[in-house]
């Protein structure tokens, strides 16, 4: 269901965005041009849907003919639906309107780059676990609120001359904040397995479940408490959840580069002289403007779970190696083989 | 001063009238060539110097291919550097926007974070031994995402801190011009590259079967040409298209049959950590072992043959030549009609006659992507090395269910005995 919703909320950013563009250019009335602009929003979410739906929905999908075909020729099928694309802004090309027309071609596959990919990281980010998705989220919105505060009753110093509102003391304050939040908000989100469980199908079922052991970084375990820390709490060891200090990481990100992305999109609207987005939400405007300093966290919460929570997707890899030629899959088996043996995990005999 | 914003908003985008006319280009033509041509008329003098120079291209590029895979790989990216400066020199004539605070370093600063970043993830895989030894590159590689990330990031943020009041749009303007111009030159050139280490003939066959279409288009164009092919290009014909079509199916499928016997051209780029050089060598796999193929009865009349020996590669030259015939000529059009928008004759004046590099390549734009997308459909699956390593980095638990897994399923495919001691 949030799957939907994070598809929703990209369609209409999608749809401000580009028609921002038309009005900047006066290009409504271009030839073709808001066909081609859905056809390509179209092409681009068809391939990262079938890239997704293939990792996490590998059984169904080899179960179904129509589907393992699709599936296997993906990128193929995926390329040639932009292709067809392609030729047609190129065929639609008329001849007073060619800057027009290449300034929209740009302004779309932009707009496609920022919000696409953007909610697609978000998705990833949120089959790994809604704990990654709810997190993140909040620490941005937490922030954007704390700063806000503390800007309103100690601000004083300018903090960029950009947005002339924001200060350095609702920065400063909204950071901490935000850290405090993000370590409170993860301890209780830690404790229940529908949050940090990542999502799977279940074939029997044909569902969505989310059941699993919780993996090491959602156990208690005793911290030894910074001898600095030690005489301002009073406490000498501490039971946290390890995620929590990757919350820390997350909250400062949100705190310290989230306000970039709000700094970008409120250079984007004086540059083209509009208040607001659009808008669709009375009092704050269009979706893109919630939704502007999500625009760099969802990127980083995926590079950084890539980088130091879990490696590859074992059921992706599991996949991949199917479809190898069996002289390279024997191959690979026997390297694996050697590999555990050496680190003492498979004993040396074969055991079931 | 003039306020550029207030100008910006003023001009009617409507029509495209408001871009001052490029002043001629230079003419770069080498005093030699011009002596040597003194006596002819401009136009076959144009002639041949457009000739002269497509030759010296050619034997440079077969210099080039003789001196090994690296040096392909170094030609890739100067020519993919300097695609990138042709077209942002552009977006700086068009916005005026030279003098813009930081931009230059900017633009440069993130070419050199694309490239990091893709060339990060391309030679990991492919010097996986070289990079095992040092540490220090083990470092790098394995958060490589978050460095390339980060990297990309300070960009970012210099960028915001870099907005100037009065410059706001025409800053936004440069920053999406260079992010459009990255995505075209910066990911073809790599696609190029993989494509190149699956083995030189991908690399060769789908670039020259491009130039051979051009070439033969043009030609038949001027023996034949009639029909205007489209409003966009008026030099081009039907009768070039097609004739084209048919000559460059004909040359991909000789040119292969060629290239197919040489395990130089056959072979995946490998590199060879203990004499520190790429080789190419190995057993040909079976696309480039000749097969006799049965002729369909439709072209045994024609042929005379009943069967005939041919490479499977062939097979797949000949898609790659209908790519190159019939959807290559599009990144030209959009070329065309790029360089129409902004009142451009040529992206530059690298070469004299040919005008810019991306004149050149052009029409490679999408056959880089289509090599690539066809190779990872119907050729290979994935790179076993690179599988293999990211097995090795999985949590023993999931290594352990994953090697079970397999085990399962080569015992049913028969391709492992279950044995006590596998």
């Amino acid at each position: 269901v949030l799957s939907v919703q994070v598809m929703c909320v990209q369609i209409k950013c999608f749809h401000e965005i580009i028609t921002i563009g038309y009005n900047v250019y006066h290009s409504y009335d271009l030839p073709w041009f808001r066909t081609l602009s859905w056809y390509f929003l179209l092409c681009v979410n068809y391939f990262f849907y079938g890239e997704t739906v293939t990792d996490y929905f590998f059984t169904l999908v080899q179960r179904e003919e129509p589907l393992r075909i699709l599936s296997k020729y993906h990128r193929f099928i995926s390329f040639t639906l932009y292709l067809t694309g392609f030729c047609m802004f190129v065929l639609s090309l008329v001849k007073k309107h060619y800057r027009l027309q290449f300034y929209m071609f740009g302004w779309t596959h932009v707009t496609l780059l920022i919000v696409v990919t953007q909610s697609h990281l978000i998705i990833h980010n949120l089959f790994e676990g809604m704990i990654w998705f709810i997190v993140p989220i909040s620490c941005v919105i937490c922030n954007d609120i704390m700063a806000y505060m503390f800007g309103f009753f100690f601000g004083r110093t300018p903090l960029i001359k950009l947005s002339p509102k924001k200060t350095w003391e609702g920065f400063i304050g909204g950071f901490f904040s935000t850290v405090l939040f993000g370590l409170l908000l993860s301890y209780v989100m830690s404790g229940y397995r529908c949050f940090t469980c990542p999502v799977e199908f279940n074939n029997d079922t044909n569902s969505f479940t989310v059941d699993c052991e919780p993996s090491e970084l959602f156990q208690l375990q005793e911290y030894n408490i910074p001898v600095l820390l030690q005489s301002l709490l009073g406490w000498k060891t501490v039971r946290m959840y390890p995620f929590q200090i990757h919350s820390i990481a997350l909250s400062t990100f949100a705190s310290l580069i989230g306000p970039f992305g709000g700094f970008f999109a409120s250079g984007f609207k004086r540059a083209f002289k509009i208040k607001d987005f659009a808008n669709t939400i009375p009092g704050h405007g269009g979706i893109m403007d919630r939704f502007d300093c999500q625009y760099l966290m969802a990127t980083f919460v995926n590079v950084y779970i890539a980088s130091f929570i879990r490696g590859p997707n074992p059921s992706k890899l599991i996949q991949q190696f199917l479809t190898l030629r069996p002289d390279q899959q024997l191959h690979i088996f026997n390297t694996l083989k050697a590999h555990l043996v050496d680190r003492g995990v498979l004993g040396s005999l074969e055991d079931a | 001063e003039v306020d550029l914003e207030e100008r910006l908003h003023e001009l009617d985008l409507r029509s495209d009238s408001d871009i001052p006319d490029v002043p001629p280009p230079t003419d770069s033509t080498p005093e030699i060539l011009k002596k040597a041509l003194s006596g002819l008329s401009a136009r076959w003098k144009n002639w041949w110097i457009r000739g002269i120079l497509s030759l010296a291209m050619i034997s440079g590029f077969f210099l080039i291919i003789y001196l090994g895979s690296f040096m392909l790989m170094l030609l890739v990216l100067s020519i993919q550097v300097k695609c990138y400066h042709e077209i942002i020199t552009i977006g700086y004539r068009v916005y005026h926007s030279y003098d813009l605070p930081w931009f230059r370093s900017l633009s440069w600063y993130f070419l050199l974070c694309v490239n990091y970043f893709f060339y990060g993830e391309t030679v990991a895989d492919y010097f996986a031994t070289f990079v095992q030894r040092r540490e220090q590159l083990q470092f790098l590689i394995r958060y490589h995402r978050f460095i390339s990330f980060a990297l990309y990031l300070i960009g970012f943020c210099m960028f915001v801190l870099s907005l100037v009041k009065k410059h706001y749009r025409l800053q936004f303007y440069m920053f999406a011009w260079t992010h459009v111009t990255l995505l075209i030159t910066v990911t073809q050139s790599h696609l190029v590259i993989q494509n190149l280490f699956e083995g030189m003939i991908w690399f060769l066959v789908p670039i020259s079967s491009v130039i051979c279409n051009d070439i033969t288009a043009y030609i038949f164009g001027f023996f034949f040409g009639r029909t205007p092919l489209i409003k966009l290009s008026p030099k081009k014909t039907w009768e070039g298209f097609i004739g084209g079509f048919f000559s460059t199916v004909v040359f991909g499928f000789i040119f292969s049959y060629f290239l197919a016997q040489h395990q130089y051209f056959v072979c995946p780029v490998e590199y060879n950590s203990e004499t520190n050089r790429f080789v190419t060598e190995c057993e040909p796999s079976e696309l480039f072992q000749m097969k006799k193929y049965s002729v369909p009865p439709l072209l045994q009349a024609v042929l005379g043959w009943e069967t005939v020996n041919m490479y499977p590669f062939q097979m797949h030259s000949f898609a790659l030549s209908t790519f190159a015939s019939l959807i290559g000529p599009f990144g030209g059009f959009f070329a065309s009609g790029f360089k129409r928008a902004f009142k451009i004759k040529d992206f530059a004046d690298t070469i004299p006659g040919h005008g810019g590099i991306m004149d050149r390549f052009d029409c490679q734009y999408l056959m880089a992507t289509f090599v690539h997308v066809y190779i990872t459909s119907f050729i290979r699956g994935p790179n076993p090395s690179k599988l293999l390593k990211q097995l090795l980095i999985l949590q023993p638990e999931q290594q352990l269910s994953v090697y079970k897994t397999l085990k399962s399923h080569l015992v049913e495919k028969g391709i492992l005995q279950p044995s006590l001691r596998g």
